[in-house]
Order: C-alpha cells, then sequence, then structure tokens
C-alpha cells in the first residue's frame, strides 16, 4: 500500500463484494464489509466468515454468493473459531505444500454473534494467536431477528425487548465496552472505526488489520436505519455524528499503545446524535431530561478516559 | 504388530498413523487422553498437525467444519457433555457434507453429572446426519477410526464420521490389540483431495448459504440419500480392511444367529457378557443367540429384519433411556426394522446400565429366561423394562 490513501485509486480495485445482495437500501453493513475488503492487496485471496445475522442471510442466499473469494457461514456463535478453523488448515495445508500463495483470513460477525453469543469464541480465538481479522459491525442490536436488544445496545434505546411504555424506558444497561475488552487481550491490533468520510480511517485500519500477523480486532460502527430508526439517506451524517459528539470514538491500540484516530474540532453535545433516531425520541419527551443528562455525563466520562489512555 | 493399549492410546495411536491435518481438542472424561496422548505426539513431532486446543467442544467442532470445509483433514475426540454442546454443529458439520472424523467415548449425559458408562450422548446425535460405527473392544475402536475416512469421504457419502466406544470399559481397559503398520494406515487411508474446498485458488468456493423452503428440501434429501448410499460404502471398506488386518467386519455381528430362537440386540461392549452367557445357555440347549449392531448409522433395517426373521422372541437392550414412554432408540429402530415382516418374533425392549450400571452374565440369562418364556406364551407385557435397579422388588425384565 502507498502510503498516501487515496479513495479513487481503491475504488479502481476489483470489487470483493459485489452488488445485487439483500441488506436493506441505506444500510451501513455493505459499506464496511466493501471498506474492510478492499484494504486487501490486489493478488492476495481471502476466505471470509461470516456469522449468522443480516449479513449472512443478505449475501449469501442459496445459490448465489456475493463474494468474489472464498467464504464459510457454520453457525451465529462460532465465526472465530471457524475462522480458527480455516486458519489452522491454511498452516497445515502450507506446511504439507498442498496450497500456495498468501491467503487471508477476514471474519465478520454484528454485535449479537460478538459481544454476546460469540463472545467465548472470539475470546478463544483471540487469545491462541490465529493469525486472523475478527470484524465486529455494531448496529447495537440482533437486527436479523427484528430489533431486540444486545449488549451492545446502548443505554436506554427502544428494541423489541427493551421497549418503551408507561414503566419501561428502554435499554436499562449501559453498553458493554468490547473494544476495551479486546485490548485486555493484549492481541497485537485493535481498533474502533466507521465508514466516515472517504473511508481513510476504515480503510488504513483494516489493512493493518489484515497485513499485522497475528489476531487483530476491528470494532466498527455501523448503522442500521430500521433498527435506529433514522431516515435512511443521513447514513453518513448519522456516523459523523457519533464520532463528533464522542459517543463513537475513532482509536487505535497498536501493540498495547492507545492513540486517538481523531479528535472532533468541536464536541458535540450527545444529543444531536439521539435527536434524529427513533430509538432515543422518548428521551425527549418531557420529565426525561435526565435521560440525556445521564447518557452526556457516560460519554464524557469514557471520553476522558480515551483521552488519559491515548495522552491526546 | 501386537501391542498393549487402552481403548485411548489406541485411537490416539490410529490417529497418530492418520496424521490428520487438524486436530481440535478439549478434555473431558473420558475421552480426555485421546487429545493428550497426541499433543504428546506433536511435541514430539511424530506428526505435523496443526493442534487446535480451543476454549470449548463447541468451538473444537466449529474448527473441524472449517479446517475440513477448508480442504483438510479433521479429527476431534469427546463425551458427553462435550457431544451436547457441540449439538447444533453436528448438524451444520453433515449438511456441508463434511467428512470429519470423531471419536466419542461414549458416557452418560447430565444430568445429574455422571462419568461413566451410557450411550444417552451419542443416541442424542443420531440424527444429526452422522454415521455411527460403535465398537465392542479396543481392537474395534481402532479399526473403525482407520476405516472412518476412507467411508465418509468417498463422493457418494460425503458425510461426517462418529466412532463410538464405550467410556472407561473400553476407553480405559488396557487389552492385546493389534495394530496396522504406519504405511499400511496411510496407504489404506490415501491422500484426501476433495473436489472443492475454501483454499482452492483456482475456484473459490462459499459454504453455509441460508437456504430457502425453494433448495432446502433438495439438501436434505441428498443428504439421506447419501446417508443410504454409506450403506453399501461401510461394507466396501471392510471388506478392503479385511485384506489388510484379517479381520472382518459388517454392518453388525451375528453370534451363534444360524439356529437362535431366542436373541438380544445390543450394542457395544456388552456384547462380550451377553456372548459368555450365550456359550452357558447353549449349554443347556438353549438356542440362544446375539445380534450386536455395529453401525447404528445408517441403521441396517433390512439385514437385521432378515437376520431376526427366523427367531421367536427377541430382547433390545437399550443402553440409553430415551423418555419417549415407549422404549429406548435401539427398540425404536429395530421394531420398525421388523414390522414389514411377514412373520415377526415378539420384541421387548431391556434399558439397562445407565449411567455405568454394571451388567452381568446373570443378568443375560434372566433376560433369555423371559425370552423363553414369551416364546411359549406370547405374552410381551410390559414390553418396556428397567433392569439392575436398586429396588428390592423382583423385577421382570
Ligand atoms: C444459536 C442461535 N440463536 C439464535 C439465532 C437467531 N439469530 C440469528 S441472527 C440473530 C441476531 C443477529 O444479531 P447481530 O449479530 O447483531 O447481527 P445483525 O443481524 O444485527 O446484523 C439471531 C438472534 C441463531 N441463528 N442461532
Ligand atoms: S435490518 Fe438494519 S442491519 Fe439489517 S440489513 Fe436492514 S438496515 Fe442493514
Ligand atoms: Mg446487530
Amino acid at each position: 500500500m502507498s502510503t498516501v490513501y487515496n479513495l479513487k485509486r481503491e475504488v479502481e480495485k476489483p470489487i470483493r463484494l459485489t452488488g445485487g445482495h439483500r441488506l436493506c437500501a441505506g444500510c451501513s453493513t455493505g459499506v464496511v464489509v466493501s471498506g474492510v475488503l478492499r484494504a486487501l492487496d490486489r493478488e492476495d485471496r481471502a476466505v471470509v466468515v461470516n456469522a449468522t445475522s443480516c449479513l449472512q442471510v443478505s449475501t449469501f442466499m442459496y445459490p448465489y454468493t456475493a463474494y468474489m473469494d472464498s467464504y464459510i457461514h457454520s453457525a451465529f456463535e462460532n465465526s472465530a473459531a471457524t475462522c480458527s478453523g480455516v486458519e489452522a488448515a491454511y498452516n497445515a495445508l502450507k506446511r504439507r505444500g498442498k496450497v500456495e500463495g498468501t491467503v487471508k483470513f477476514i471474519t465478520f460477525a454484528g454485535d449479537g454473534g460478538t459481544y454476546d453469543i460469540g463472545f467465548q469464541s472470539l475470546s478463544g480465538a483471540m487469545e491462541r494467536g490465529h493469525d486472523m481479522v475478527y470484524v465486529c459491525y455494531d448496529n447495537e442490536a440482533y437486527m436479523n431477528t427484528g430489533i431486540q436488544r444486545s449488549s451492545s445496545t446502548p443505554r436506554f434505546a427502544r428494541t423489541t425487548t427493551t421497549p418503551v411504555g408507561s414503566v419501561g424506558q428502554g435499554k436499562k444497561q449501559n453498553k458493554k465496552d468490547l473494544t476495551e475488552i479486546l485490548v485486555a487481550h493484549n492481541i497485537p491490533y485493535v481498533a474502533q472505526t466507521a465508514p466516515i468520510g472517504n473511508f481513510r480511517d476504515l480503510h488504513s485500519k483494516s489493512y493493518k488489520a489484515i497485513y499485522t500477523e497475528g489476531p487483530c480486532f476491528l470494532n466498527v460502527l455501523s448503522p442500521c436505519p430500521r433498527g435506529w430508526d433514522y431516515p435512511m439517506a443521513m447514513l453518513a451524517e448519522i456516523i459523523k455524528l457519533a464520532v463528533d459528539t464522542c459517543v463513537w470514538p475513532l482509536y487505535e491500540v497498536e501493540e498495547g499503545v492507545w492513540r486517538l484516530s481523531y479528535m472532533p474540532k468541536k464536541k458535540l453535545p450527545v444529543e444531536d446524535f439521539l435527536r434524529p433516531q427513533g430509538r432515543f425520541r422518548h428521551m425527549f419527551r418531557q420529565g426525561n431530561e435526565w435521560m440525556i443528562e445521564e447518557a452526556q455525563s457516560y460519554v464524557d466520562q469514557k471520553w476522558e478516559r480515551l483521552l488519559e489512555h491515548s495522552g491526546a | 504388530m501386537s501391542s498393549r493399549l487402552s481403548g485411548n492410546e489406541a485411537v490416539a495411536y490410529a490417529m497418530k498413523q492418520i496424521n490428520p491435518d487438524v486436530m481440535g481438542a478439549f478434555p473431558i472424561t473420558p475421552s480426555t487422553e485421546i487429545p493428550e496422548y497426541f499433543a504428546a505426539y506433536v511435541a514430539n513431532g511424530e506428526v505435523n498437525t496443526e493442534y487446535v486446543a480451543v476454549e470449548s467442544e463447541h468451538s473444537s467442532m466449529s474448527v473441524c467444519i472449517a479446517a475440513q470445509a477448508a480442504g483438510a483433514r479433521a479429527v476431534s475426540a469427546t463425551s458427553s457433555c462435550g457431544l451436547a454442546l457441540m449439538y447444533e454443529l453436528l448438524y451444520v458439520a453433515a449438511s456441508c457434507r463434511l467428512p470429519i472424523t470423531l471419536a466419542c467415548v461414549n458416557r452418560a449425559l447430565s444430568g445429574p453429572i455422571n462419568i461413566n458408562h451410557d450411550y444417552s450422548d451419542s443416541m442424542g446425535a443420531r440424527d444429526s446426519g452422522w454415521i455411527q460405527i460403535y465398537a465392542e473392544n479396543n481392537q474395534e475402536a481402532y479399526d473403525n477410526i482407520i476405516m472412518a475416512m476412507p467411508i465418509g469421504e468417498t463422493p457418494s457419502v460425503r458425510l461426517p464420521v462418529m466412532t463410538c466406544m464405550d467410556g472407561f470399559i473400553t476407553s480405559h481397559a488396557v487389552e492385546n490389540i493389534e495394530l496396522l503398520e504406519t504405511d499400511a494406515v496411510r496407504k489404506f487411508i490415501g491422500e484426501y483431495n476433495p473436489e472443492h474446498y475454501l483454499l482452492k485458488k483456482e475456484n473459490p468456493l462459499a459454504v453455509g448459504p441460508y437456504d430457502v423452503s425453494a433448495y432446502y428440501m433438495e439438501h436434505k434429501v441428498q443428504e439421506a440419500e447419501a446417508m443410504k448410499a454409506a450403506k453399501s460404502r461401510i461394507l466396501e471398506v471392510a471388506a478392503e480392511f479385511e485384506k489388510i488386518s484379517g479381520r472382518r467386519y459388517g454392518l453388525f455381528e451375528e453370534y451363534r444367529m444360524e439356529d437362535a430362537q431366542l436373541a438380544l440386540v445390543l450394542i457395544g461392549s456388552t456384547a462380550g457378557t451377553a456372548k459368555a452367557a450365550i456359550d452357558k445357555l447353549r449349554e443347556d440347549g438353549v438356542k440362544a443367540g446375539l445380534v450386536k449392531i455395529r453401525v447404528f448409522r445408517p441403521f441396517p433395517g433390512e439385514e437385521l429384519a432378515r437376520a431376526l426373521a427366523g427367531t421367536k422372541a427377541v430382547a433390545v437392550m437399550d443402553k440409553s433411556e430415551g423418555f419417549s414412554a415407549n422404549g429406548g432408540p435401539l427398540f425404536a429402530e429395530t421394531c420398525s426394522a421388523l414390522y414389514n415382516l411377514k412373520e415377526r418374533p415378539y420384541l421387548i425392549n431391556i434399558v439397562y446400565g445407565l449411567g455405568g450400571r454394571d451388567v452381568r452374565t446373570e443378568d443375560i440369562e434372566k433376560v433369555f429366561g423371559r425370552l423363553a418364556d414369551i416364546a411359549v406364551t406370547g405374552e410381551t407385557h410390559p414390553a418396556y423394562t428397567h433392569m439392575g435397579q436398586r429396588s428390592r422388588e423382583e423385577e421382570t425384565v
């Protein structure tokens, strides 16, 4: 990769995720997957591993695959173990002279398949040290089954299992900080990113993750217009607001060294991110001001900690 | 060459001779020794297998599925709760048509937790699409592992194979067995050259689709056909194996069945006890016989019907409870296999040995006593009983 990122040149590479998949219009997931796969060098092959999710059912419905590379889906909770199995096979067959060339192993799973049901499998694979990339596309709920809460769902968000009613006010718990948990695995590379702007952040982090030896983890914010309940044309704006409010800071931890990737010129109030989304609508009702206050103070706290870690 | 090995060591040794590409490893009694022995082979450079010591059996089966799909030969070993944890993935492995080899060292399922032998683990997986081959002793456990790959990998079959042996009774008992030379094993197994696999350069492959109603049923029918095709393949491989080992295997073993009027149908090491009881009864003029099921999936229904057609009364002995309130799994299979015979023997079901409860020759003789009564009276009630309980009351077996 040349050191200067050039989107125009990058998009000239042959595509690896074809159009015609069945993701919803306005879904960020296709953008994320294409963005990650684009970071592969032209001559390198990949095996894409996928957990059961919106992405899985939309991109490999028999008999059509949207992937130009080899692809395997096995179940919801085992994508990291699946990836380690492919990598193990590669090592064994390479040793025995039965495969040639460079093959990279990239897993895509949703937040449900990562923060929740696939967490053990992920932790195990990271600890074992397979040469693989695990990408969580985080849309903050189980979207494929119709918007149920996950441990990634932020506090107060409305989902079908954290509904808003006369007593219930959306999710009670804060979002699990999975990126930090992965940092605690002491793996070579962990990053939090999003398909923002000209995709440079997503691209360079994907490139590092793919071409750093050992297990690497990317947590990618992936808005879902259906589950988050915002007009689908707002995708880029929603992502920008998540980053500028510091709800989703962009950072990386390379060999234990924290680095902030983006410092907002002006840190926006959290309510700017919350307001356009139906899942947070009840937070703006009279009498619920405390919710916005608490959401703000939680983000501020996390942000301060990140600044401390990264020495920014 | 002769050797004295436990069942676990015999299986591990067979795996060493095979030198698979990938092993998924996780401990659970009584199969733990298999990955332990194998780890030592890896550590000593006796194999160059990629040994993946995972964090659960769920992941060991996931690793095997992925590795096999990637073009490798994958093996694993487990028991009881470990097999249960793999449950979802057993179906994935079979439906992706991946000829993985799994050594199942049978142990009772929790709960309550129990580490001893019965078949509740593998019987729970009987409808997952895996070929299941059961061993009576260490020799068979060794031989079955060596036959697994030539059976599973053949293009008309392409199904995973579970070779089962009795926990502790077989896995931990040391017996004299005959081992093949490693070269002979390698030659028998051959190279694994699948037509399609993930790491194939020329032709990328996608595995594990979302399969809609318009296609799913065809895929399941293909899987069912593969299981049917497995029956003749198992016999073919057995014939080839006999040439290199001198040991003969079928779908089941018939013991003194030529003129038997009273017969048992059962699985595994209990066959040894039953054979001893039968020899004794034969001396007293009782026409007793045994069918020891070796291959449970595919189930040899037609062959079993033929073998039992001439008998008067049969006891099917299940070493696992099915909670169907209608008898154990082997009983259900045997009943349905015999149903279309014009003249069928009387059939009863005896569930025994759960969680490692012992069974002795006297118990087997008692069962034959009941069969003798049934042959005369035709009275099969109660047709489904449990043998060997602590109750002080006289048991009907
Ligand atoms: C063991 C198991 N439990 C539940 C499901 C049902 N299921 C399929 S996808 C899914 C949610 C996926 O959520 P996530 O991982 O966040 O991906 P998303 O669909 O949101 O992109 C669920 C609950 C399943 N397939 N397997
Ligand atoms: S439901 Fe959401 S995540 Fe799923 S495909 Fe639609 S927009 Fe994407
Ligand atoms: Mg999700």
